[in-house]
């Protein structure tokens, strides 16, 4: 039997994937971003062979991708994240045409054809705000787990209209408004509010096409999910792997290479 | 004897100057804004008073500046801090005609003429990138209080770029070098170069024109100042010893003393205080949209009442 796995090195957390021959999932990990990428890419790998109960030599070809996947010394093959994206997306919900991607510090919009080919994309790594950042700004200032902001938020009667843009300001927003006696949900939801518009104007960039898949992070916000569809007026398809949509795309890059006979440079040494 | 008091009420920190007829200073306190700047305002006013040893009843009038100028209810006027600044400088430096003043949570740059009025002026206060608040952060992650920034950087030898333009990712930026082995003070000194640059950007906009002046906190970091320097190619006034920092709340305490000589050679009163104008109560640290003067576009011209008018100016006119 063989395996390929699929890295993803992002900002904030890295992603490993192991599909096995006919593509399906076998074994994933995540862990949270170290200093040095290098080093957080190897232990994602060794959690993830471990959670697959495989052994580094089942591995045949590795792709990785992300911000860092040149510092995965593992890694075979590189390949963009928007590739690895579009590519996960489509092979989750086949009828995708947009994918948005909202990360820890970059957000992605990205339209694919029909045969399932990225047309064009869109990102913002420039600037904080409309990335997760701005969450983690919130979660910062209300002391806050990041996994509570979307339920807390949802429970919002009235939304406070945050008016900073940039998420070093956002902070010190929060703390007015909750000095002024607003409830934490109410700057909450004015803050999901604040990042679903700015990712909007993203998408319509690329054109919006349906259907919309959501990956990255932030997807696993429920507030986010909500206010996107009402923003961008459509349904958005969310998997329940929604971190992994980079690395499972990855993973099938690799397995095209193995399609086309080509093979680990480790495993040709091994050999030898 | 006639005292005025100038209060500016900045995002990050409140800063006030009490000055007599001579135009000397009395006394001087400086506070943090923190989240509720018109108590600050207050106790600010309460060291003042202390430090000057000076009874309320003998302050004749109070000016209020910054963005939190029309949260002060004792105020008898509000002045906006670009005139302020303006006058202060050009009463220090008569040559000075670009001033860059790099705040907490925003940047300026004024163009004045020769009597100190403002003549153009240009505002980041969307995005942290530029501000103080780059070098906070910056200096957050590497265990440095503000104070340490400069003489920090000034150890370095040969400083390290940061790429990022966001704040936010500044910080990431810092980690990843401070990781890959470089030393804090070659990475303070490079996030002081970015903001050096984005702050002369800042200053071209408005037209570069000698003599500079930096006005502000930033005044204080010798590295900063360095950096300024380096990148216009040309020395920067500094206001006297201590007064960087204070430059808004002198040039307010100046700018309410004019106002009470004025009031007095025409043989009327003071007006009791309570502040004119409206009173935007609503908390908010963003105030303005970026504009620049042009022979057609509006122009900020100080009016009677020591607002700055919007004013159209004809052609021709100086």
């Amino acid at each position: 039997m063989e395996y390929v796995a699929g890295i993803d090195v992002g900002s904030t957390q890295a992603k490993g994937v192991i599909l096995d021959g006919q593509g399906t999932v076998v074994g994933k990990a995540i862990l949270d971003m170290e200093t040095n990428m290098g080093t957080a890419a190897e232990r994602v790998f060794e959690r993830v062979l471990a959670n697959a109960n495989l052994y580094a030599s089942d591995i045949v070809f590795t792709v990785a991708t992300g911000y860092g996947r040149y510092r995965v010394t593992f890694g075979d093959l590189q390949v963009t994240e928007i590739s690895c994206h579009a590519r996960g997306a489509v092979a989750e919900f086949p009828g995708t045409r947009t994918v948005l991607d909202i990360g820890g510090q970059d957000t992605k919009a990205i339209r694919i054809g029909d045969s399932g080919e990225v047309v064009d994309f869109a990102m913002n790594d420039k600037c904080a705000a409309g990335t997760g950042r701005f969450l983690g700004a919130a979660s910062f200032a209300l002391e806050m787990p990041l996994s509570e902001l979307g339920p807390l938020a949802l429970k919002s009667t009235k939304p406070v209209k945050i008016t900073t843009t940039c998420t070093v300001f956002a902070e010190t927003e929060i703390i007015g408004h909750l000095a002024k006696g607003h409830l934490p949900e109410d700057v909450l939801m004015g803050m999901h509010h604040s990042i679903a518009t700015r990712c909007a104007s993203l998408v319509r960039r690329v054109g919006l096409a349906p259907e919309i898949t959501f990956s990255g992070g932030v997807s696993r916000n429920q507030a986010m999910v909500v206010l996107l569809q009402e923003v961008l007026g459509m349904p958005l398809n969310v998997s329940a792997q929604a971190q992994f949509m980079g690395a499972i795309g990855a993973a099938l890059y690799a397995l095209d290479n193995v399609y086309a006979g080509r093979r680990s440079s480790h495993e040709k040494e091994a050999v030898q | 004897m006639i005292l005025t008091v100038g209060i500016d009420i900045g995002s990050t920190y409140t800063k006030a100057v009490m000055m007599d007829e001579t135009r000397q200073i009395r006394a001087t306190a400086i506070r943090r804004s923190g989240y509720k700047p018109a108590a600050a305002a207050t106790s600010v006013y309460d060291d003042l008073l202390a430090n000057a040893g000076v009874a309320k009843k003998d302050v004749n009038y109070i000016a209020t500046s910054g963005y939190g100028r029309y949260m002060v209810p004792f105020r008898h006027t509000q002045i906006t801090e670009l005139t302020c600044h303006a006058l202060a400088v050009a009463y220090h430096f008569p040559q000075a005609r670009t001033i860059l003043d790099i705040g907490g949570q925003d940047i300026k740059a004024i163009r004045i003429d020769d009597r100190g009025r403002v003549r153009a002026f240009r505002l980041n206060d969307k995005c942290a990138a530029g501000t103080g608040a780059f070098l906070e952060k910056t200096a957050r992650y590497l265990g440095l209080t503000t104070a340490d920034i400069g003489p920090y950087a000034l150890r370095s030898t040969k400083f390290v770029e940061i790429s990022s333009v966001c704040a936010v990712f500044a910080e990431s930026e810092v980690i990843n070098h401070l990781s890959s082995g470089i030393a804090p003070e070659d990475i303070m000194q490079g996030a002081i170069t970015a903001l050096a640059g984005r702050a002369v950007q800042l200053m071209k906009r408005v037209g570069l024109e000698n003599d500079y002046a930096l006005a502000g906190g930033m005044t204080q970091n010798a590295a900063m100042v360095a950096a300024l320097e380096a990148n216009l190619a040309a020395p920067l006034n500094l206001p006297p010893q201590g007064l960087g920092q204070l430059n808004g709340a002198f040039g307010a305490a100046l700018l309410g003393l004019r106002r009470v000589e004025r009031l007095y050679a025409e043989g009327r009163d003071i007006p009791p205080p309570g502040g004119e104008g409206p009173d935007t109560t609503v908390h908010t640290t963003r105030r303005w949209s970026v504009f620049i003067q042009s022979a057609k576009q509006p122009v900020p011209v100080e009016s009677k009442n020591g607002f700055i008018a919007l004013k159209t100016v004809r052609k021709g006119r100086k």
